[in-house]
């Protein structure tokens, strides 16, 4: 039981998780059958995917002996781009009348901010 | 000793994701959900490239993995602004 012996078990159950989460991201993108719970599936699961092949890959190099800053930016540009993209996705879905028909009610009193008059630049 | 069989576990499952996200491209009912299919496939191929890097034991990868991200970001919303306005750049 050495310390690599432990490190390799740890990155291991990281990477069977991670390699999970992106296989049921890319089959509820295929399986669910409204456009919204399309675009949540894919949206969140695969970058858990992602998210643990980085941490495996920094830590595997950390291992070696090798320090990268790649990982870190790989991470956080994902982590901060994909609800954007998701965003993004959702107001073209809306505008564009491909979503359920009926939302439900945003519970500020006003109409959804996407279907204002002004509206925001996408 | 088990690193290896894992990551081989990890690139199969990216493959069959591929494999379904490449199903769900043809047969996808709108337009929105052929750029959603594109995301999804650049976060895949970020993925495989980040784990093909760990099984070379280079860094080397995560550079075309950074460039994959990043110009996958640009061209979902690129795709997305000209479905709605009509042109990318106003």
């Amino acid at each position: 039981m050495t310390f690599a012996f432990l490190l390799d078990l740890a990155l291991s159950a990281l990477l069977i998780g991670g390699g999970v989460f992106a296989f049921v991201g890319s089959y509820g993108l295929l399986r669910l059958p409204r456009p919204m719970q399309r675009l949540h599936a894919p949206t969140k699961a695969t970058t858990i995917g992602v998210g643990s092949a980085l941490v495996v890959s920094a830590l595997d190099l950390a291992g070696q002996g090798v320090v990268s800053w790649q990982e870190a930016l790989i991470t956080l540009f994902l982590l901060l781009t994909a609800p954007i993209s998701a965003l993004v996705l959702a107001k073209t879905l809306i505008l564009r009348g491909e979503a359920d028909p009926n939302l439900p009610d945003p519970g500020t009193g006003r109409p959804w901010a996407t279907l204002a008059k002004e509206r925001p630049d996408p | 000793m088990i690193l290896p069989i894992a990551l081989t576990f990890f690139l199969g499952c990216i493959a069959l994701s591929l494999v379904l996200n490449l199903w769900r491209l043809f047969t996808a009912p709108t337009v929105t959900d052929r750029i959603l299919t594109l995301d999804t496939m650049t976060v895949n191929v970020v993925a495989l490239v980040v784990a093909y890097g760990i099984w070379a034991g280079t860094g080397l990868y995560l550079e075309i993995a950074v460039l994959f991200a990043l110009t996958g970001f640009v061209g979902t919303v690129a795709y997305c602004k000209f479905l709605l306005r009509g042109s990318i750049i106003e």
